[in-house]
């Protein structure tokens, strides 16, 4: 299969890898210098170097930590437990259920996942208001109330991105629990191991390289969210969901330091680049 | 598929139909404000069913420019992504060369950074270079971030075009262009619907993207304007923002059905991300 000299066999490459450099490489390239400057968007003509001066005034921010934790508590509560467990579960149930119910809940879980972020956002804001339909619910069953999204609001958007983001696990659990051998269930069974030991013993490390790819995959995702947290809270009340995109959006545009938002937004590059490296050798063998 | 007894069967079915009323609770709102003229913020049989959102929404201003734009600027990537990847992951699939690994690698390793992050550099960077609420500065920015994962789609989705097929045009004198033209591509006809498609979506749904590259109001694309429903217009109109965001919704649900029929209900994307 050799056809024409290397160079021109790598031709078809150059477009995307064009796009690539100038447009993804470039920009993380920047982000890495301007981070180390003093870049502002108003009254000043030039910036200078300032070394680690964003990084440093970032761990004494108390603003930044908020943000930080905020991000982890976010994370953690809906990639991490909601999104993965529920999806799962969804997996797991879909193969004892019955035929409609399997496909009506498929795809009402998927529609969520379908949406455009934004209008996902507007309908979690509708559900949490205090005139809302979670509400209108708790009311029905004599629950107590809640303005969830001034008194809770990171909870709000938590669950927000798990009605968001479940349908992404459920189809990589489906296609997991699809794989494994009928026979070594049905094994386990004979010899008596419960519904419990079996998804333990069994069904689990069966599927770990699945479970580890699909938290990695969650929890990059969750780490970039913008658009649904602004949509419902905007950040806040106050900054109380305030999570680290947020932060960056406004350390860099509504008080005009693109120097220290691009230092926020290095250390999220950092973060998911690790993130993104676990995942590699996750997946190292299908390469 | 192991056989079920009835009572698990009846378990499962309940613990998923409860699931699927939680899920469909906060959908049920803007299928039913949508056509409900008294809409509010909660989830209530209509008062009586009318049009009336769907036609105070029905403008240039609030809805036709707004999705002509986005239909611009996501025909726009999609198109550009979809030509870029396909020639990309052409000598990627068809030639062994040592720095192909390398290379799929680093592109495996860019879809899964966070895109969010490098939104503020790339403002910075548009303004210096003039492609500040630009079209086509968005266009190239959209192509450039999807394409990581559409070469890897397309690269997997190439590689199960047998090649002798092509060996034997090749050997009937057609150059390497024409083969991938007249006979890779239209045999991964679904691959690359996949990758058309799932590209198409992600621009649709993307929010921060235009929010941050685009400044006039008369570029942006539904993903954006929808925020002006809030605040900017004073009292919000549930109603109409509930039959805006259906009218806006619809194409990439219908897409998306599209796109699972075609692949007998299967998940393909679940190929790319399986472990």
């Amino acid at each position: 299969m050799r056809r024409g000299h290397p160079a021109v066999r790598a031709l078809p490459l150059a477009p995307a890898l064009v796009l690539l450099l100038l447009f993804l490489a470039g920009p993380i390239a920047y982000c890495v210098w301007i981070a180390f400057t003093d870049l502002q968007l108003t009254g000043q003509a030039h910036s200078s170097f300032t070394g680690l001066a964003n990084f440093r005034r970032a761990l004494r921010d108390d603003a930044f930590l908020n943000a930080v934790r905020l991000t982890l508590v976010f994370t953690v509560l809906s990639a991490l437990v909601g999104q993965n467990t529920l999806g799962l579960a969804l997996a797991a149930l879909m193969r004892r259920a019955s035929k409609p119910v399997r496909t009506l809940t498929g795809g009402v879980v998927i529609t969520a996942w379908v949406l455009p972020e934004v209008v996902a956002g507007f309908l979690l804001y509708a559900f949490f208001r205090r005139e809302g339909t979670l509400n209108a619910v708790l009311d029905w069953l004599h629950l107590p109330r809640q303005n969830w999204l001034f008194t809770l609001p990171v909870l709000a958007v938590s669950f927000a991105n798990v009605w968001r983001g479940t349908a992404f696990s459920m189809l990589v659990y489906s296609a997991a629990l699809d794989e494994i051998p009928a026979e070594i269930t049905e094994a386990a069974e004979v010899d008596g191991a419960g519904g419990w030991r079996r998804l333990w013993h069994i069904t689990l490390p069966m599927i770990r390289r699945s479970i580890g790819t699909n938290l990695m995959l969650n929890t990059l995702q969750t780490l970039s969210v913008f658009g649904l947290i602004w949509v419902m809270t905007r950040g806040g009340p106050g900054s109380r969901s305030q999570t680290l995109p947020l932060f960056m959006y406004e350390q860099a545009f509504q008080n005009s330091m693109i120097g220290y938002g691009t230092a926020v937004a290095l250390l999220l590059l950092l973060v998911g680049s690790l993130f993104s490296v676990v995942y590699l050798r996750l997946l190292r063998t299908e390469v | 598929m192991p056989r079920t007894r009835p009572s698990r069967r009846l378990a499962a079915d309940l613990a998923l139909l409860a699931v699927a009323a939680a899920f469909a609770l906060p959908l049920a709102w803007v299928v039913l404000s949508a056509v409900d003229p008294g809409a509010g913020l909660r989830v209530k049989i209509p008062d009586g069913i009318g049009l009336d959102n769907f036609r105070a929404v029905l403008t240039p201003d609030i809805t036709y420019t707004p999705l002509l734009n986005s239909l611009l600027l996501c025909g726009g990537g999609t198109a550009l992504t979809v030509g870029c990847a396909a020639l990309a992951a052409y000598p990627l699939s068809r030639y062994p060369s040592r720095l192909n690994r390398p290379f799929l690698l680093t592109v495996l390793f860019a879809t899964s950074l966070p895109v969010t992050a490098v939104m503020v550099p790339v403002y910075a960077l548009f303004v210096r270079v003039n492609l500040i609420d630009t079209l086509q500065g968005t266009v190239f920015f959209f192509a450039a971030s999807q394409l990581p994962f559409a070469i890897w789609l397309m690269k997997n989705f190439m590689d199960g075009v047998p090649k002798e097929l092509e060996e034997a045009a090749w050997t009937d004198g057609a150059s390497a262009a024409q083969s991938l033209v007249r006979i890779v591509l239209p045999l991964m006809g679904p691959g690359l619907g996949v990758v058309t498609v799932f590209s198409f979506v992600m621009m649709w749904g993307n929010f921060f993207v235009p929010f941050m590259l685009l400044l006039s109001p008369d570029r942006m694309p539904a993903s954006v304007s929808v925020n002006d429903f809030f605040g900017n217009r004073g009292m919000v109109a549930y109603g109409q923002l509930a039959a805006f965001s259906v009218l806006y919704s619809t194409p990439v649900i219908l897409l998306y059905v599209l796109v699972a029929r075609r692949l007998g209900g299967g998940f393909a994307l679940g190929g790319a991300v399986k472990g």
